[in-house]
């Protein structure tokens, strides 16, 4: 039983991480391409727009955080089954939705709000599955060979 | 309408399937022994070598752009609700291409979750 309590806090710490980092590299995607400005889908504008998001740290902090979601999620798919995983990483459309509210003062709509209520009782209901079900078959020695 | 059915197939499939061959070499990378610095580097070295993590990366690709091309023709209110669609094909794919055990409250609980994402994003 402790066991299997461990596993289950473990998962759900990485799979806040992975919501923290895609909601903060989202948010700075988001303020990068603002800073920026539309991008004009013509040769020069792609040519403009490629070398201002190169060049932007706004950006570079954005794509550091997605990396950072990536990692957290190859990370707990190492022993977590993926339909635990999947549909609880839908949590980061409530705590989006949350922040959003908090930081930029946004107004958000009834139907907007029971989709937030809907995925919180969905996440719920997944994380008092069991977190693996499938056998742990560590392949070490395929790597060594 | 059927180009945006098709790009649609693909967005899913592509981002079912990508995610499904890297958990697979996931599992078979398996976890590392402890969540510090030495342990997480020689894991991420273990998962870089696997292939079907590298199998999986493609395809995650080939569904951003199909997710960007489909932005750029529909409305983002169509796009992401009719995409949470993978959750549900994504939650087949682990019952049936990794056999993990999907219990009804598993099944129940992903079904509220396509729904929500479907009413937040047309919110």
């Amino acid at each position: 039983m402790g066991h299997e309590r461990r596993i289950r806090v473990k998962t759900l710490v990485m799979i806040l991480a992975m919501v923290v980092c895609a909601n903060a590299g989202d948010l700075m995607l988001k303020r990068g391409m603002s800073q920026i400005g539309a991008v004009q889908i013509t040769p020069s504008g792609l040519e403009h727009a490629l070398l201002a998001t190169v060049s932007s740290p706004t950006i570079w902090l954005g794509i550091l955080f997605l990396t950072g979601f990536m990692l957290s999620y190859m990370t707990v798919l190492s022993w977590a089954d993926y339909s635990y995983v999947m549909p609880a990483g839908a949590f980061g459309y409530a705590t989006v939705t949350l922040l959003a509210v908090i930081f930029l003062h946004e107004s958000v709509s009834p139907r907007r709000w029971i989709g937030v209520l809907l995925i919180c009782i969905g996440v719920l209901l997944v994380s008092q599955t069991k977190p693996r079900t499938t056998e742990v078959v560590a392949q070490r020695e395929e790597v060594a060979a | 309408m059927i180009r945006v059915v098709l790009l649609l197939v693909v967005l899913i499939l592509g981002t079912t399937g990508g995610e499904i061959s890297v958990t697979h070499g996931m599992k078979a990378v398996g976890e590392p022994e402890k969540l510090r610095p030495r342990q997480l580097i020689a894991f991420l070295r273990r998962a870089l070598a696997n292939g079907w993590f590298w199998a999986g990366v493609p395809l995650m690709a080939l569904s951003f752009y199909a997710l960007l091309v489909l932005l750029s023709w529909e409305p983002i209110s169509f796009v992401v609700p009719a995409s949470a669609l993978s959750y549900v094909v994504g939650t087949l794919g682990a019952k049936y291409a990794l056999h993990e055990d999907v219990s009804p409250a598993r099944w129940l609980g992903v079904l509220l979750v396509c729904a929500g994402v479907a009413l937040v994003a047309t919110g």
